[in-house]
């Protein structure tokens, strides 16, 4: 059998169109994406039960400035003498719902323009792409800084930049996906049978290229969460919202450094680093298993002794 | 090789299209903003004369068209307006602090590609062993790692066990000393240690990880196993055959990244209070001054262009097959 033959599975045509995607499995497969799930649980309780868990209120004085780590603050005091452990789990709030939301904004806009413009093909595709090429080079902090501070500082025009600044990637990834799909044999057949471009899309092209689209959005809370820590230290974050960011930016501006406070700056970051190393492991693990092309398992440790690729796709 | 320059020529054209949608969309973005370039701006301390000047510039009294036309010849002739704050062209404002950062930024990528290249190259070599999961491991975390952070964990932990400076470019007072060009030339440098460090760090992670599954990929071609069987030495195989092949990707990566460090380096720059076109951008921000911006932004976003084009002739050079 060619290569090529390989690479198209043949589909059963069950009645059963939908597709399960087995994430029990998923994750008994791939260690590090389990890591990286429960990690992530554990934050989004943190999240969600904030106000319950935190000690101290977001806002409260409860001691001297920038005090140090002792029994009843375990992370010590920011320059306002408050609690830091308590800023921490109200900003997982903060910083989590940044992060999907800035991706949820990406991922549509993106995932609608890669969609139409891998379905449709012709000259909507060669605009959308254009215009997606141009926002590819826009360096993506000069641009936000700019927005930002011409809009505004808020929660929302956070997100928002996020999704403008983001859609492009998704928007690539997912056209070259449809774009594919789109020669395979059932969505000829549909279009033969006369369904409409939007059943087709649906009920054919959409639940083939979700998997991917999750796998990427996880990717890019990542990213969100990064560029809202960004945003944030750069004195443009959401004034009234103490995300991980503005801990961060709030300890430099009040000279945490020449207090030697470690502990205002060290905690924030850390939580940052974690989170997104997390979305990094179950995202890369997701995208590895969806996407046999960048699995590299064939190759024998030490040896340069391998198997024949059977998922190669044709001359690129 | 024909197809090949006519693609170069097609990319040259489509990098000078994107500059000028660039210049554009610069002008469109910075309309949106409330009020005119000097009354809702917030263009404290200017005189009525200079924001008449200003006015008169970019000629704010006429339609919008117009106004388009003329920015668009004031900005092919090089002038991007003047300064709120300096009321000095913003060209000569911004020329400065780009040649500060960009012997910083060119160190720090000097840095990464040296480390990253060598440690995804032999971690790929070793798959599996802990060399390769060690390098992986602190690659993923580098790249999670939020850069500001990464930049002030340095100061805490890493400038003072090492003596080194962490902040601005220059000892002030090493210049009533004048001491001659060594010693300015090793306090410069001792400033541009920390920023780079970050830069290169940052960059590492990346760069590791690429090389890393670039080599992976390469490792898995036909042509290895003819190497192989040809019965070359593991060295022989990885330097000419793997890495060579490898590397287009690298190199392109390289080039496509340091376009958009400089604009990147405005994190660290603030941090270290490297006197760079990050930390003037910074400024401008907090002082609302939007040519400056404006300019800044439209020379980050052609760098970037610029960058991108190299990265594409590089490659079309670099692999004859690539025709487009």
């Amino acid at each position: 059998m060619s290569p090529q033959e390989l690479a198209e599975p043949v589909v059963p045509a069950t009645a059963d169109t939908r597709r399960r995607i087995p994430l029990w499995g998923f994750l008994k497969g791939h260690p590090q994406a389990a890591i990286g799930a429960a990690i992530l649980v554990v934050f989004a309780l943190v999240a969600i039960l904030g106000p319950w868990l935190a000690p101290y209120g977001p806002r409260e004085q409860v001691g001297p400035i920038f005090g140090t780590p002792s029994n009843p603050h375990p992370l010590g005091l920011d320059d306002a003498g408050i609690d830091i452990l308590s800023l921490l789990i109200y900003g997982a709030r903060i910083t989590l719902i940044v992060g999907f939301a800035g991706a949820l904004v990406a991922v549509v806009v993106g995932g609608t323009i890669g969609i139409v413009s891998g379905y449709f093909g012709g000259r909507i595709d060669n605009l959308l792409m254009r215009i997606t090429d141009y926002f590819l080079v826009i360096p993506d902090l000069v641009l936000l800084i700019v927005v930002a501070s011409i809009w505004g500082r808020s929660l929302r025009n956070i997100i928002i930049i996020i999704g403008l600044v983001y859609w492009t990637f998704m928007a690539r990834l997912i056209r070259s996906q449809v774009k594919v799909v789109r020669e395979r044999a059932y969505v000829k057949r549909a279009q033969a049978l006369g369904a409409s471009h939007v059943r087709i899309i649906t009920r054919h092209v959409l639940p083939q290229v979700l998997p991917l689209i999750l796998a990427q959005t996880v990717l890019m809370v990542a990213l969100a969460i990064f560029l809202e820590t960004a945003i944030s230290f750069l004195g443009l974050g959401d004034p009234n919202a103490p995300s991980w960011g503005r801990m961060i930016e709030n300890a430099f501006d009040r000279s945490a450094i020449s207090y030697g406070a470690w502990w205002a700056i060290v905690p924030p970051g850390l939580a940052v680093a974690i989170v997104i190393m997390a979305f990094n492991m179950l995202g890369t693990a997701a995208e590895d298993a969806l996407n046999p092309r960048l699995k590299v398992s064939h190759l024998l440790r030490r040896h340069f002794r391998m198997r024949p690729l059977p998922d190669r796709e044709g001359p690129r | 090789m024909r197809a090949g320059w006519s693609s170069v020529g097609r990319r040259a054209l489509f990098a000078l299209i994107t500059i000028l949608v660039a210049i554009s969309l610069n002008f469109v973005l910075f309309r949106l903003a409330p009020g005119d370039r000097t009354s809702a701006l917030r263009c404290q301390g200017c005189t009525q004369e200079f924001k008449a000047q200003v006015r008169a510039e970019f000629g704010l009294d006429k339609s919008v068209p117009e106004q388009y036309l003329v920015y668009v010849k004031e900005t092919a002739t090089g002038n991007l307006g003047r300064s709120f704050v300096t009321q000095q062209p913003v060209l000569a404002e911004l020329w400065k602090p780009i040649r500060n950062t960009i012997p910083m930024v060119l160190l720090g990528t000097l840095f990464a590609i040296s480390l990253g290249l060598t440690l995804g190259v032999v971690s790929a070599w070793r798959r599996g062993t802990i060399t390769d999961r060690a390098s992986v491991w602190s690659g993923l975390l580098l790249y999670s790692l939020p850069t500001q952070w990464l930049a002030l964990m340095l100061i805490f932990y890493a400038a003072g066990p090492l003596g080194l400076p962490t902040s601005d470019i220059a000892d002030p007072y090493l210049a009533y000393e004048n001491p001659g060009w060594w010693p300015e030339l090793v306090d410069r440098l001792e400033h541009m240690v920390l920023p780079a460090a970050t830069i290169g760090l940052v960059l590492f992670g990346e760069y590791t990880l690429i090389t890393r599954s670039s080599m992976l990929e390469s490792l898995g071609e036909d042509y290895i196993l003819t190497a192989r069987a040809k019965g070359l030495s593991n060295w022989q195989i990885v330097r000419r055959h793997a890495l060579r092949n490898s590397l287009l990707p690298i190199v392109t990566l390289i080039f496509l990244s340091l376009g958009f460090i400089l604009g990147g380096a405005i994190l660290i720059e603030t941090v270290f209070n490297y006197p760079g076109i990050g930390l003037q951008l910074y400024e401008s921000v907090s002082e609302r001054d939007y040519p400056m911006l404006q300019g800044g932004f439209l020379i980050l976003t052609v760098s970037v262009i610029l960058m991108n084009f190299i990265a594409d002739v590089l490659y079309f050079r670099l692999d004859p097959r690539v025709t487009e």
